[in-house]
């Protein structure tokens, strides 16, 4: 199979990667929203509802009463968006990751517990990568599950990337110091580091991650590492445990929002950005290597109060 | 955030003081505070409110039984509720067949190829001679995970060739399994899409041509308000038998498997508590409650203790309290035997109110500071071991050599059992019971 070269023009929206399922997880309150002014009980709707996308019955308390609060006139629906707005982290529009220091390559490093989608994530944000002209390396630094680098050698495959790997049970810190080695002398552009899935209550887990994080400060000091955290979107509240264990062990850049497309809420990324101000940059809508796309604050919004394609 | 929940829950009970009759108003609040945690704990918002509803009902007006204070009667009856909620359905793993057919699905990343080999070395434990059969041709290298899995268990694993159809694939496992006489056939299905009606058309073809004794569901633990609508939506393509619940060694409360059970009526059969292959343990309805409402996980706890606890060795710790020569040797012993029960940090996480110093146990175990005590006391003679008031600074500095620690590690030690020791002392003299970390004691069981 050749690697997937997406460009711009046949990118999923991130709408569509959603409404693909059933809309978002506010659609159903559409009409109810649609009014000017809400009796009590469909505020409470309004709470549920949010509660149901896995906001969290706290913040989806707070949003509520922020909303009904608000004076500016807006109608509800307006008012409950611009609350839901107002948590997510300022960011730039249009961002790439790419290198602090020109010459260098960029370490990516790509952690998260077992089975949110580290690896597949990885491959399709090596194909968008390449696809914008950028020459990536892989390192194979999960040396812990059984044939994880075999699954991530498949994709180099697939994708015609080259890959850093060592023995099974390996120390991954020496894997992470020999990639970002090769990516030097070969002067790539991106060094993409696959982890190995940890319970982020583990500690000597964490500090493991923690290494690896010094040596790629210790290799390319100033180099600013991308260091993302891959979320599986049907992950309920202990998605904010989780951000803020991995945030402590190795001080995250960004999230990847993995398996929208499916069956998926994702309304843990609101409690994990307001409360870290760290954001989402990806989002994965689907099985295919374009289907991973920028996160767009707007878009998202919009998403969850998009109604379905069909009646489900 | 979880310990603050359970101790604003536990707060609010505590207000809730004994008056004969629980009041309406006192069971008002401590309502909400329960809803609350079941919605941290990831329990679907319609279930809890039911829930809530429930027992509510049952609360306003109980009588306060005995010694039981008002705000104890309502935990009870929410912890028994809870526990009712999950013993739904038959919880055993029904075996049937020549060969038995076990096949897990479940959605990508919950844990399935993990899951299929540590069934099988359970089985393997119970005298079963189980086969993994490799059915997910789609997730690149999964069929070498399995067989890597395999190897290691010494289970042999049924692969084909690639392009094989994963009917064909389940059909020749099976086939193979009853040439070589294999009892049971464990089959690793892909994760899907539940929206995907391809791949939920595919399992359903599987299902119904091998005919499962169990067909389980694999849900990881974390999943959270969409729990229910995943297993609706497995469930209206195969006939499901029960839930096999993962990664609950890490801090979910696993509220995801009481929505399931609460609206399907699928029993958790099994559940995995750890990365390695021995970490499944068959389910155990009350305590997923405690842990639900962060109550700690008391009854695990004790039967672990049974288990690990060498009673005759029990008693000669306790005796040595008593008589206070209790020495390094034996704080040693107690060390590993609190080892053999599992991890401390979940040890300790199974006590109520515990989950911090959980953590912090189970940061100093992960960074080897046991082996470290090890080490210092293995390097003392048996007439330091037996009366560390005779370690001077030169012997000191000699153990620190010896042990490769420093001179502050071996301080430190010395400090610490020698205030535990006074504590034990104090333990000791009132009587004994309790004096013994995790020994046998009537009535910790209910």
């Amino acid at each position: 199979m050749s690697a997937a070269r997406p460009d711009r023009a046949d990118e999923p929206a991130l709408e569509a990667g959603l409404e693909r399922s059933r809309g978002g997880f506010m659609a159903r309150l559409h009409r109810l929203l649609g009014r000017d002014t809400l009796d009590e009980a469909t505020w409470e709707e309004i709470e549920e509802a949010l509660i149901a996308g896995d906001v969290g019955a706290a913040l989806a308390a707070r949003v509520v009463a922020a909303a009904r609060r608000r004076r500016d006139g807006l109608p509800p629906e307006a008012a409950v968006r611009a609350e839901l707005r107002a948590l997510l982290a300022p960011r730039e529009a249009d961002w790439e990751p790419s290198s602090a220091v020109a010459g260098q390559p960029l370490p990516v490093l790509v952690v998260g517990v077992n089975g949110t989608g580290k690896t597949t994530s990885i491959a399709k944000l090596t194909a968008r990568l390449e696809g914008r002209g950028r020459r990536v390396l892989l390192a194979a630094a999960d040396t812990f599950r059984a044939a994880a680098t075999e699954q991530l050698r498949a994709w180099a495959e697939r994708l015609d990337v080259p890959v850093v790997a060592h023995h099974p049970g390996a120390d991954p810190a020496a894997v992470v110091y020999d990639a970002l080695d090769a990516a030097s002398a070969r002067g790539l552009d991106v060094v993409i580091v696959d982890t190995a899935g940890r319970l982020h209550t583990k500690v000597n887990l964490m500090d493991e991650l923690a290494k690896m994080r010094r040596v790629i400060d210790r290799r390319l000091p100033g180099a600013r590492p991308e260091v993302l955290l891959v979320l599986d979107a049907t992950t309920g509240q202990n998605g904010l445990h989780q951000a803020r264990a991995f945030h402590r062990a190795v001080e995250l850049t960004g999230v990847v929002l993995a398996k929208l497309d499916s069956t998926a809420k994702g309304g843990i990324v609101f409690a994990v950005e307001d409360e870290l101000k760290v954001p989402v940059r990806f989002v994965g809508v689907g099985e295919r290597l374009g289907d991973l796309v920028p996160f767009d604050p707007d878009a998202f919004i919009e998403a969850l109060f998009a109604p379905g394609e069909a009646a489900r | 955030m979880f310990d603050a929940l359970s101790t604003r829950l536990r707060e609010t009970l505590a207000r809730l003081t004994g008056r004969g009759r629980v009041a309406e108003a006192d069971v008002e609040a401590a309502m909400r505070e329960v809803r609350l945690a079941l919605l941290e704990a990831d329990v679907n918002y319609r279930v809890a409110k039911e829930f809530v509803a429930r027992v509510r009902e049952r609360a306003v007006g109980a009588e306060v039984l005995g010694s039981l204070t008002a705000g104890q009667q309502v935990v009870k009856i929410v912890h028994e509720e809870l526990t009712a909620l999950l013993s739904a359905g038959d919880r055993t793993l029904h075996l049937s067949g020549s060969p038995a057919v076990v096949a897990l699905l479940g959605l990508q990343g919950s844990g399935k190829t993990t899951s299929a080999a540590k069934l099988a070395r359970h089985l393997v434990h119970q005298g079963r001679r189980p086969m993994l059969v490799a059915a997910d041709p789609y997730r690149p290298a999964a069929v070498e995970q399995l067989v890597t899995l395999g190897r290691q268990l010494d289970v042999p694993v049924h692969r084909a060739p690639p392009g094989t159809g994963v009917l064909e694939t389940a059909r020749g496992g099976i086939h193979v399994a009853r040439e070589q006489g294999r009892d049971v056939v464990i089959l690793d299905t892909a994760g899907r899409h539940t929206v995907d009606p391809v791949l939920m058309e595919e399992i359903a073809t599987l299902v119904a041509a091998t005919r499962p004794a169990e067909t389980l569901l694999v849900l990881d633990a974390m999943t959270g308000q969409e729990a229910v609508n995943v297993a609706e939506a497995f469930r209206a393509a195969v006939p499901l038998t029960g839930l096999l619940l993962t990664k609950i060694d890490g801090d979910a409360r696993g509220g995801a498997a009481l929505s399931i059970s609460a609206v399907t009526g699928l029993p958790v059969k099994l559940m995995g508590t750890g990365e390695k292959t021995d970490a499944l343990e068959l389910f155990h309805p009350d305590r997923l409650a405690g842990r639900i409402l962060g109550m700690g996980d008391v009854l695990t706890l004790v039967e672990r203790a049974q288990e690990a606890y060498d009673e005759k060795q029990a008693a000669k710790v306790a005796e040595k309290l008593r008589r206070s020569t209790f020495g390094l040797d034996d704080f040693l012993d107690q060390l590993q035997q609190v080892k053999k029960m599992g991890p401390l940090g979940q040890l300790l996480e199974m006590l109520p109110g515990m989950g911090g110093l959980a953590k912090e146990a189970q940061a100093s175990v992960d960074r080897g500071e046991l082996k470290r005590i090890e080490a210092i006391i293995s390097s003392m003679t048996r007439e330091e071991r037996g009366d560390p008031g005779i370690l001077n600074a030169s012997r000191r500095r000699r153990i620190a050599a010896g042990s490769g620690t420093t001179l502050t590690d071996v301080n430190r030690l010395v400090k610490q059992f020698g205030e535990m020791q006074k504590l034990m002392r104090r333990f000791g003299g009132s009587g004994g019971r309790g004096a013994v970390p995790f020994g046998r004691q009537g009535g910790a069981r209910r």
